[in-house]
C-alpha cells in the first residue's frame, strides 16, 4: 500500500469538502452587500486595487460568525494558509496579521480546489519565468526543484522555456498594477502548492482511504430490501413512539445530573485535581482496594448495579453481604462466567467443566438456582462447550441479583455503615507560593505490580 | 434504522436479474421512504427538552502537561486504567508508553511499519496493542527489564487485507477488537491469534470503533467512510442498528457513559449524538465557523461535555444537552488526531500532528473562582517582587537559592 501526498479517493474527497466550505466563506466575504469593504492599497509606488487589511478580515469574521478574536484570527489564518487570501507585503509568510497589512483575494483560477494537483509543466514554466526575469531570484528549494524538473521533463524543456519567454513578453504589455497583481497571484498559488520543505503543506493528508467498494453496495441494498419487508409490519403507534423519544432524551438529563458531582471537570475533585496541584492524594485515596473509600465512591454504588460490580471494593462488599444471606454462589457464578467469556480460547473447555462441577451439577458444592428451562438449555449447550455457552444462565443470575439482592443491599446496615464511615477529603488550601512546583512522584507501573503477584487462581473457589 | 435479521433472510440470495443500478435505485427509494416515515413521528429534539437545564458557565481549560518525544505526527493514543499512563503511536512507527503525570517515557517500541494509526492499552496495564499500514495488530507485553527488547516478545494477533484503523481490548487482555480499511471489523483471541468473529456490513473503510459500557457488554459501534455508524452484536456478528445521517466519513465514535447513546465525529465538520433506544439522531453539534472535520471525540465522565478534536488544530468543547459550544481550545500547531478523556475524568489528552500530546483539564468559572484567580495573581506578583528584591540583595553569596517555577502554562 503506497501513500502519496497528492492522492485521489478518500483523502482528496475529505479535502474537497473543506475547500468548498472555505470557498463559501470567501464568496460571502466578497459579496457586494454584506462582504468586506475593499479599497486601493498603496504598495511602494503602485496602487493595487481591491485590497483589504488584515484587521478588516478579522472584524468581518468576528461579526459574521459571532466568535472571539482568537478564533477569527485562527480561521483567517487558515484561509491564508490554504491560499484563498494572500498577503501583499510579505508574500512568503502565509499568516494573517491583524493590523493594517494589505491582503487580496486569490482569483478563482488559482484556487486550491480548481487546480489540483498542480501540474509539473506549469511549475516548470513558473520557475523558468522567475529565472529568466531575474537571475538569483530563485530560492534554494526552488533551485533544487528547478534542477529536478529539468532532469525529469528534459524532453519538453524547449517548450517550457519558450512558454516562459512568451508569458514574460505578454506581461510586459500589461499595466504595471495588473502585472504586479498577476505576479502576486501566481506566486501565492505556488507558495501553497509547492511549499518550502519544512513549511506547512496543505496537501499532507495521511493514508489514502478507499472509495466505496462496489461489491458491498449490493450487500447493502439487500439489507435495505429486508428492511422494507420488516417496516411493512404495523409499527408502534405515534404516541408511544413520542413517549419513548421523550423518555430517552430525559434519561440523558437525569444521567448528567446524577453524575455531575462525580465529574472532576464539572465539579472539581477532592482534595485536589492531581494534574493541577501535582498532588496524587486523590488517586491514593481512590485505589482499588483502599481501606476506607470516599463518600462519592460509595454513593456511586447506589446509581446502578453495574457501578457496584465494576468497583473492586464494591464487589467485595456485595460479596460479604451475599455470604451473609447465603447467596454468595450467585456472584461467584457470575464472575466465573465473565472469566469464561473473556478468557483465553484454549482454556474454554476446562473452564466450562469447572463451572459445571462447581455450580450446575446436581449436588454441586455451590449450586446456583436457575429456572429449569435455562438449566436445560445450558446443560445441552455444555455438550459442545464454547465461549458463550453460559450466557443465558449468567443473564438469569445477573438479573436475579439486580432485582433482588442489590436493592436489599442498598437498604442494609452493611451499606449504611460503609456510607457513614466513608471519608470526605478536605479541599487542599492553595499554597502561599503557588509558583513553587511540587515534586512529581512516579508510581509503580501496573506491569510490575502484576508480575509480582502469582498467577491468579480461579476466583470462585 | 433498526432491523432484526432472521437467519432465513440473511441467507437469501440476490436475484440475478437485479442489476447494480436497479438495486441502488431501490435502496435510494427505501431511504427516502424511511425518512418520510421518521418525519411523521414528531420526534423531540434533545436541546428542546434541555431548555430547563442550567446553562454552563465559562470554562478555563489549561494545558497541564505537554509530552514531547515523538519525532513525527502523533496518530493515536490511549489511557491506562491507572489514570496516569498513556500509550501513543506516530507516523514514523514509534509507539511510546508515558507516565503522563511525570512526563517520563517508560517504554518505546519501533514498529516495522509507518503510520501506526491504532494503539490501545490492555486493561491490566501489562501490554499494548498497535498496528497500522502493516495490516496487522500486534501485542507487546510491557517488560520492566530495561535491557529487554520489547520487540522480541511481540505477538502478531490480527491480520487484515488493508490498513488497521483502530483497535481495542475487550474486558480482558485476552481479546482484541479491530477495524480495518478493508471494510471489516474483527474479534481476535490474543493467545492463539485466532479469528473469533468477523463483522461485515460497511461498504467502505471502517475508521473507528468503541466498545459498549453497558451491563450486557456484548455490543460495539463502528464508523466508516460509507458515512454509516453501525451497532454490532459481538456474539453473532450481525449488525443490529445502523445510522446514516452524516455527510462524510465518520472519523470517530464514542459511547455516552450510560451506554444508551453514542457520539460521532465526521469530516463534514459536525459531531452528532445518536440515541440507541429511540433509534435516531438526537443532536447535531456544529457551527458555521467550524469548517474542518472532527477527527476524534470523547465525553467527560458525566456525559455533559463532549470534547472534539478537529483538523483545524482546535478542540471544541460542546454542551451535550443544550447543543451549544462551551469553549474552543487552541495550542496545537497541526491537526488534532486523537483525543481521550482519562478513565477517572480528571483530565483529557489530545495527540496532534505537531508531534506532541497535551494533557488538559479545567474548571467551570464561577464568580468566587474568578476572585480566587485574581487573588492568586496578586500574590504571585507580590512574591515575584519580593524574590526580585532578595535577588538584588543577594549579591553576597548565599547558601540557599530559590528556584521559581511558573504554575501557569
Amino acid at each position: 500500500m503506497t501513500i502519496s501526498t497528492l492522492t485521489r479517493g478518500g483523502a482528496q474527497r475529505e479535502q474537497q469538502h473543506c475547500l468548498r466550505k472555505m470557498e463559501r466563506v470567501i464568496i460571502a466575504m466578497q459579496d457586494p452587500d454584506i462582504g468586506l469593504k475593499m479599497r486601493n492599497q498603496r504598495l511602494l509606488i503602485t496602487v493595487i486595487p481591491h485590497a483589504m487589511t488584515g484587521n478588516d478580515i478579522m472584524e468581518w469574521l468576528i461579526q459574521k460568525y459571532n466568535i472571539t478574536d482568537e478564533e477569527a484570527g485562527h480561521l483567517g489564518g487558515l484561509l491564508v494558509q490554504y491560499g484563498y487570501i494572500y498577503p501583499l507585503k510579505e508574500p512568503r509568510s502565509l499568516i494573517l496579521r491583524s493590523d493594517d497589512s494589505p491582503y487580496r483575494f486569490q482569483t478563482p483560477y488559482f484556487w486550491t480546489s480548481s487546480r489540483w494537483p498542480a501540474s509539473e509543466l506549469d511549475y516548470a514554466i513558473y520557475l523558468a519565468k522567475k529565472n529568466i526575469r531575474k537571475q538569483g531570484e530563485l530560492v534554494d528549494y526552488e533551485k533544487q526543484n528547478y534542477n529536478l524538473l529539468h532532469k525529469r521533463i528534459n524532453h519538453t524543456w524547449d517548450f517550457v522555456v519558450m512558454q516562459a519567454r512568451e508569458q514574460i513578453r505578454a506581461s510586459k504589455q500589461r499595466r504595471k498594477a495588473d502585472r504586479i497583481v498577476l505576479e502576486c497571484q501566481e506566486q501565492a498559488y505556488w507558495l501553497v502548492n509547492k511549499p518550502c520543505p519544512g513549511a506547512f503543506d496543505v496537501f499532507d493528508l495521511g493514508p489514502e482511504r478507499c472509495n466505496v467498494l462496489n461489491s458491498r453496495v449490493i450487500l447493502n441494498s439487500s439489507l435495505l430490501f429486508f428492511l422494507l419487508r420488516i417496516s411493512s409490519v404495523p409499527n408502534n403507534s405515534l404516541s408511544s413512539h413520542f413517549l419513548l423519544s421523550l423518555s430517552c432524551v430525559c434519561s440523558f438529563m437525569k444521567f448528567c445530573d446524577q453524575y455531575h458531582q462525580h465529574d472532576p471537570i464539572m465539579s472539581g475533585c477532592l482534595p485536589s485535581n492531581p494534574w493541577i496541584s501535582d498532588d496524587t492524594t486523590h488517586w491514593t485515596i481512590n485505589t482499588d482496594l483502599v481501606g476506607t473509600p470516599t463518600r462519592l465512591r460509595v454513593e456511586r454504588w447506589s446509581f446502578s448495579f453495574m457501578e457496584l460490580l465494576n468497583d473492586c471494593l464494591g464487589r467485595r462488599e456485595f460479596m460479604t453481604y451475599l455470604e451473609k444471606e447465603f447467596s454468595g454462589e450467585n456472584l461467584c457464578f457470575w464472575e466465573a462466567c465473565e472469566d469464561l467469556r473473556h478468557g483465553e480460547s484454549s482454556k474454554i473447555i476446562l473452564k466450562v467443566e469447572e463451572v459445571y462441577k462447581t455450580f450446575l451439577s446436581p449436588g454441586a458444592a455451590r449450586w446456583v438456582n436457575i429456572d429449569s428451562k435455562t438449566m436445560e438449555r445450558t446443560l445441552e449447550g455444555i455438550k459442545q462447550p464454547h465461549r458463550f455457552v453460559m450466557d443465558d444462565a449468567q443473564m438469569h443470575i445477573y438479573f436475579l441479583m439486580k432485582k433482588d439482592s442489590y436493592p436489599r443491599y442498598l437498604k442494609s446496615d452493611l451499606y449504611k455503615n460503609m456510607l457513614s464511615k466513608a471519608i470526605v477529603p478536605q479541599e487542599t488550601k492553595k499554597s502561599v507560593f503557588p509558583f513553587m512546583r511540587r515534586q512529581r512522584h512516579s508510581s509503580p507501573s501496573p506491569a510490575m505490580v502484576s508480575q509480582a503477584t502469582e498467577d491468579n487462581e480461579p476466583k470462585y473457589l | 434504522m433498526r432491523f432484526s435479521i432472521s437467519p432465513e433472510m440473511a441467507t437469501q440470495e440476490v436475484q440475478p436479474n437485479e442489476t447494480l443500478s436497479n438495486l441502488k435505485a431501490e435502496s435510494d427509494t427505501l431511504k427516502t421512504k424511511l425518512e418520510d416515515e421518521r418525519a411523521k413521528l414528531h420526534d423531540v429534539e434533545l436541546h428542546q427538552v434541555a431548555e430547563k437545564v442550567d446553562g454552563l458557565g465559562q470554562f478555563i481549560m489549561k494545558t497541564r502537561r505537554t509530552l514531547k518525544g515523538h519525532g513525527n505526527k502523533v496518530l493515536c493514543m490511549d489511557w491506562c486504567k491507572d489514570k496516569r499512563r498513556i500509550v501513543s503511536s506516530s507516523q514514523d512507527g514509534k509507539v511510546i508508553v508515558w507516565d503522563a503525570f511525570t512526563t517520563n517515557k517508560e517504554h518505546a517500541v519501533t514498529m516495522p511499519c509507518t503510520w501506526v494509526m491504532a494503539c490501545a492499552y490492555a486493561p491490566s496495564g501489562c501490554a499494548v496493542a498497535c498496528g497500522g499500514l502493516d495490516n496487522k495488530c500486534s501485542v507487546y507485553p510491557l517488560s520492566l527489564d530495561k535491557n529487554e527488547n520489547l520487540a522480541a516478545k511481540k505477538k502478531s494477533v490480527a491480520m487484515h487485507t488493508n490498513y488497521l484503523s483502530a483497535c481495542s481490548f475487550t474486558n480482558s487482555d485476552m481479546q482484541i477488537l479491530t477495524s480495518s480499511g478493508d471494510g471489516t471489523c474483527a474479534l481476535w483471541d490474543v493467545e492463539s491469534g485466532q479469528l473469533l468473529q468477523s463483522f461485515h456490513g460497511h461498504a467502505a473503510d471502517v475508521l473507528c470503533l468503541d466498545l459498549a459500557p453497558s451491563e450486557t457488554g456484548n455490543t460495539f459501534i463502528s464508523g466508516g467512510c460509507d458515512k454509516k455508524a453501525n451497532v454490532w452484536d459481538m456474539r453473532s456478528g450481525q449488525c443490529i442498528q445502523s445510522f446514516e445521517t452524516h455527510e462524510s466519513d465518520i472519523n470517530s465514535v464514542r459511547y455516552y457513559p450510560s451506554g444508551d447513546a453514542f457520539a460521532s465525529g465526521s469530516d463534514d465538520a459536525t459531531c452528532r449524538l445518536y440515541d440507541l433506544r429511540a433509534d435516531r439522531e438526537v443532536a447535531i453539534y456544529s457551527k458555521e465557523s467550524i469548517i474542518f472535520g472532527a477527527s476524534s471525540v470523547d465525553f467527560s465522565l458525566s456525559g455533559r461535555l463532549l470534547f472534539g478534536g478537529y483538523n483545524d488544530y482546535t478542540i471544541n468543547v460542546w454542551d451535550v444537552l443544550k447543543g451549544t459550544r462551551v469553549s474552543i481550545l487552541f495550542g496545537h500547531e497541526n491537526r488534532v488526531s486523537a483525543l481521550r478523556v482519562s478513565p477517572d475524568g480528571t483530565a483529557f489528552c489530545s495527540g496532534s500532528w505537531d508531534h506532541t500530546l497535551r494533557v488538559r483539564n479545567g474548571q467551570m468559572c464561577t464568580f468566587t473562582h474568578f476572585c480566587f484567580v485574581l487573588q492568586r495573581l496578586g500574590k504571585h506578583l507580590l512574591c515575584s517582587l519580593l524574590c526580585w528584591l532578595s535577588f538584588i540583595r543577594s549579591s553576597f553569596p548565599s547558601s540557599t537559592k530559590m528556584s521559581i517555577h511558573h504554575g501557569f502554562y
